[in-house]
């Protein structure tokens, strides 16, 4: 009997082998998003600037825009962060910003030093809306239409080269239908 | 000299290592002398092939022959020559090549240094050596041929190593780190060839531990390598990602580091030899997970391999042959018989046990939050995230317990340990402990939690050797007789444990009391942290040899006193034209002073990230105590005395002389 014990190793081995089998050859950039074509979540979270103004899913109305994951504590954001300001200021790119299990303070200073491409900021501490999202890890970006709806999920950083292959014409087939 | 020769050597080696992996373990079943030994020569010929394919890389990486394929892709004529050398491992082809030669080295030393063991147990933990050889020459030759050309139009230049490679720490690095990957396949072959013949003893984990200690040097070495080359090169000033590349090389060394507790408790004591078997299998799998999650690309990392999926099919399919198969003689071979040695509730047998324990959560909770993604992924649920956060919550915990449970084990006695007597002697560490750790948040200004836990632990550790050393050379003939009794591997054990306490020290001070400011600066200003003042003075061009670099002045004083002057950069490669950040440092062992040059941001502005890096060098400083402790503990006398008096093969010792003990617990 109790050598079967001694058979768990080898049985849990063979179960993650199959796992990360199923994981060869997928680009771990594609996630797919149970989302996609579904509303943004309802949230209700305080604006990152200002604790005391509450947030809904109606700022997501009546324009297409992009849903950035970020955190102070991401390095790759960092990286990012050059280009979302570049987007914001030559292209004119809504980006909502959801600052994600981060520190208010900190958050504020990284955007005063490094600039601040968003148009509004929901602050997140706790992750509940990135829970909902399903949010991987930051970077992560959403292209979220001008009715709420969620169209895309870029997992990784938003560079010149995404934005012209595939966040660019995302947004204008998205304004063009709206 | 043709590629065709590398190539071709390596074939010769693949066939060496096909009658390596045969041979010698045929004859070890059967009985015959005459087939066991070819075990030495046969390991010795698998070198010299494997070397001489790496000799003839390295030969094209140094003459720019720009035919071969890998050498056009990872070299320029321009990159000096010392990157040359170090870009024979820069790309995933030439790595390979590198841990296949850290690996036939492996296998040449134990049939080196193994003359005193029984010709049995050689031949099969050479042949289990050469099977491992077998997958690796295979997956080289099949997947990954660094000596594939580009013929016949021959490209007139090379498209330069990757700027970020172009360093002195990725130079020392890899290697580091496989020697330390790769030691572990001696632990295992040890480990199989003890199943196969049965002989899971005493002996078995003798011979096992400094072939297990020798590694997990190298990797403690390198993993501080890695994340010392990432604060300074990465430019973020971080030293820690939570990567999965990262975590890869953590998952074994935690492995490792239990393995090297639990064969030390197989060895004294005789007990716990299935799990010691066990963890000896898993450190070198988790190894070959680590290469199989880096090389395959199934999960996103800051380090950009290219990700191919025949490569990823057939790591795995290595992978799984190494691990099933060994799991699968395990589950058939471990003994399951209940020791009839007996200890008490708080022998040094039950704080190592709960030392293994520590550990192996603690990899748990790396493997999880590496995996997490995958596992995921697989089942279909796109939800939870794991970061950073996740690691700090839960990793930092069980370190910190795992530092009071050291102190306390220190103390503590084979087969039975005196409670109250335990507790008198942990009175004063813990006093010292608590004072450390109230006075370092008053000296930083600021009371953190993970702070004080922290700093207790790690005080904790360094009281508690103190006491036990100050205990154990207490002799009639003086302090400084008693101190010279005491064992290598003793002293080894001291410098270890006084690593992980330094290197625990730093990671919370600089954690808890680090000082990161983004700012943006024109020439001319100046910014303030701690009471030190960092001013721009100017900023100007140079060309480096392959790059132009865009270099700030930034001077550094305080109280009007200058300190240091800095000259943070950023470097645009020729070649690749990318951008990088090279971090101006002022180094100390007290704190560091960092700088880095970021983006322009106006006219005459450019964005700064300045910090304050208390205690930051106690983290890699840390890991080179744990590897002299290591390299310490193997040239302890009981290991040399051996080799001078030969012991005949068939004469195994069942239990081992007094003379030499890992710690001896007798001296008190």
């Amino acid at each position: 009997m109790k050598r079967l014990f001694l058979f768990i190793p080898v049985m849990l081995a063979i179960t993650l082998g199959v796992v990360m089998y199923a994981g060869i050859g997928k680009d771990p950039m594609h996630l797919e998003s149970a989302l996609i074509g579904k509303p943004v979540p309802a949230f209700e979270l305080a604006q990152l600037e200002n604790p005391d103004v509450m947030l809904r899913k109606d700022i997501f109305n009546g324009q297409v825009s992009l849903l950035n994951v970020w955190g102070t504590w991401c390095p790759a954001c960092r990286d990012e962060h050059p280009d979302l300001v570049w987007l914001a200021e030559e292209k004119g790119v809504p980006i909502v910003g959801l600052n994600y299990k981060d520190n208010r303070d900190q958050a504020l200073q990284w955007l005063q030093s490094l600039g601040d491409p968003y148009t509004v900021n929901l602050f997140d501490p706790s992750g509940s809306l990135g829970f909902d999202l399903g949010v991987y890890g930051a970077p992560e970006t959403y292209v979220v239409d001008a009715e709420g709806i969620v169209r895309y999920r870029h997992v990784g950083v938003v560079n010149e080269k995404v934005w012209y292959e595939t966040l660019e014409p995302l947004i204008r087939k998205y304004s063009r239908e709206g | 000299m043709f590629p065709e020769f590398g190539q071709f050597s390596l074939i010769l080696s693949l066939l060496l290592a096909i009658l390596l992996a045969t041979v010698p373990l045929a004859g070890s079943l059967a009985g015959r002398a005459s087939l066991q030994a070819f075990a030495r020569p046969l390991a010795a010929g698998q070198f010299v092939f494997v070397a001489i394919a790496f000799g003839v890389l390295t030969y094209a990486f140094m003459v720019d022959d720009f035919s071969v394929a890998y050498v056009a892709n990872n070299s320029n004529s321009l990159l000096p020559w010392y990157f040359k050398f170090s870009a024979v491992w820069g790309a995933h082809e030439g790595s390979l090549l590198l841990w296949m030669l850290i690996l036939a080295g492996w296998t040449l030393a134990v049939a080196i240094f193994s003359r005193r063991l029984p010709a049995v147990m050689t031949s099969q933990v050479l042949s289990v050596m050469g099977m491992v050889s077998v997958g690796f020459l295979l997956f080289l030759l099949m997947t990954s041929n660094p000596f594939d050309r580009i013929l016949p139009n021959v490209p007139t230049n090379g498209a330069d190593l990757n700027p970020l490679l172009q360093d002195f720490g990725l130079i020392v690095h890899p290697p580091m780190l496989y020697m330390g990957y790769v030691g572990f396949s001696v632990a295992f072959a040890f480990a199989i060839a003890a199943l196969i013949n049965g002989r899971l003893d005493a002996a078995w984990a003798r011979w096992s531990r400094p072939w297990t200690t020798v590694a997990w040097a190298f990797l403690s070495v390198g993993i501080a390598l890695g994340s010392w080359w990432a604060y300074y090169e990465l430019g973020w000033g971080g030293w820690w990602f939570w990567d999965p590349v990262e975590n890869a090389s953590l998952l074994p060394w935690l492995a490792g580091t239990a393995l090297m507790h639990s064969l030390a408790v197989t060895e004294k004591r005789g007990v716990f030899k299935s799990w010691t078997v066990l963890l000896a299998i898993l450190t070198f799998s988790l190894s070959l997970l680590g290469a199989f999650l880096v090389r395959s690309g199934v999960l996103t990392s800051v380090h950009a391999f290219a990700s191919d999926p025949t490569r990823g099919q057939f790591l795995l399919a290595l992978l799984a042959i190494t691990i099933v198969s060994s799991l699968t003689l395990y589950a058939f071979r471990a003994p399951v018989v209940h020791s009839r040695i007996r200890y008490g509730s708080a022998s040094r047998e039950i704080f190592l046990l709960l030392n293994n324990v520590l550990l192996m959560a603690a990899m748990l909770l790396v493997l999880v939050g590496t995996l997490y993604p995958l596992i995921l992924d697989y089942l279909d649920m796109g939800r939870l995230s794991i970061g950073e956060p996740f690691y700090n919550l839960t990793f930092s915990p069980v370190a910190i317990a795992v530092g009071l449970l050291l102190g306390a084990g220190i103390f503590s006695r084979w087969k039975k340990t005196d409670g109250g007597w335990l507790a008198r002697k942990l009175l004063w560490p813990a006093a010292v402990s608590l004072i450390v750790a109230v006075l370092v948040p008053l000296w930083m200004g600021k009371f953190e939690p993970w702070a004080f836990a922290g700093c207790f632990s790690a005080a904790w550790i360094v009281s508690a050797t103190a006491r036990d050393l100050l205990d154990k050379s207490a002799s009639r003939q003086g302090r400084w007789h008693g101190l010279r009794r005491q064992s290598r591997s003793y002293y080894g054990m001291v410098l270890g444990h006084l690593g992980l306490a330094l290197t625990m020290a730093g990671a919370t001070v600089v954690s808890n009391y680090g000082v990161e400011r983004d700012v943006r600066m024109s020439p001319g200003d100046t910014v303030s942290i701690e009471n030190i003042d960092f001013a721009f003075v100017q900023i100007g061009e140079r060309q480096g040899a392959n790059f132009r670099a865009e270099t700030a002045q930034v001077d550094i004083s305080r109280d009007g006193r200058k300190i240091a002057t800095l000259y943070p950069e950023k470097r645009q490669y020729t070649v690749q034209r990318s951008v990088m950040t090279e971090a101006g440092i002022d180094a100390g062992l007290a704190r560091d002073l960092f700088v880095a040059l970021g983006e322009q941001v106006g006219d005459n502005a450019w964005a700064m990230r300045i910090q304050y890096k208390p205690l930051i060098r106690w983290i890699w400083l840390g890991s080179l105590f744990m590897a002299a402790g290591g390299i310490l503990a193997i040239a302890d006398r009981r290991y040399r005395i051996r080799e001078k008096v030969p012991v005949k093969p068939a004469a195994l010792p069942d239990r081992e002389p007094d003379a030499g003990r890992a710690v001896p617990e007798a001296m008190s």
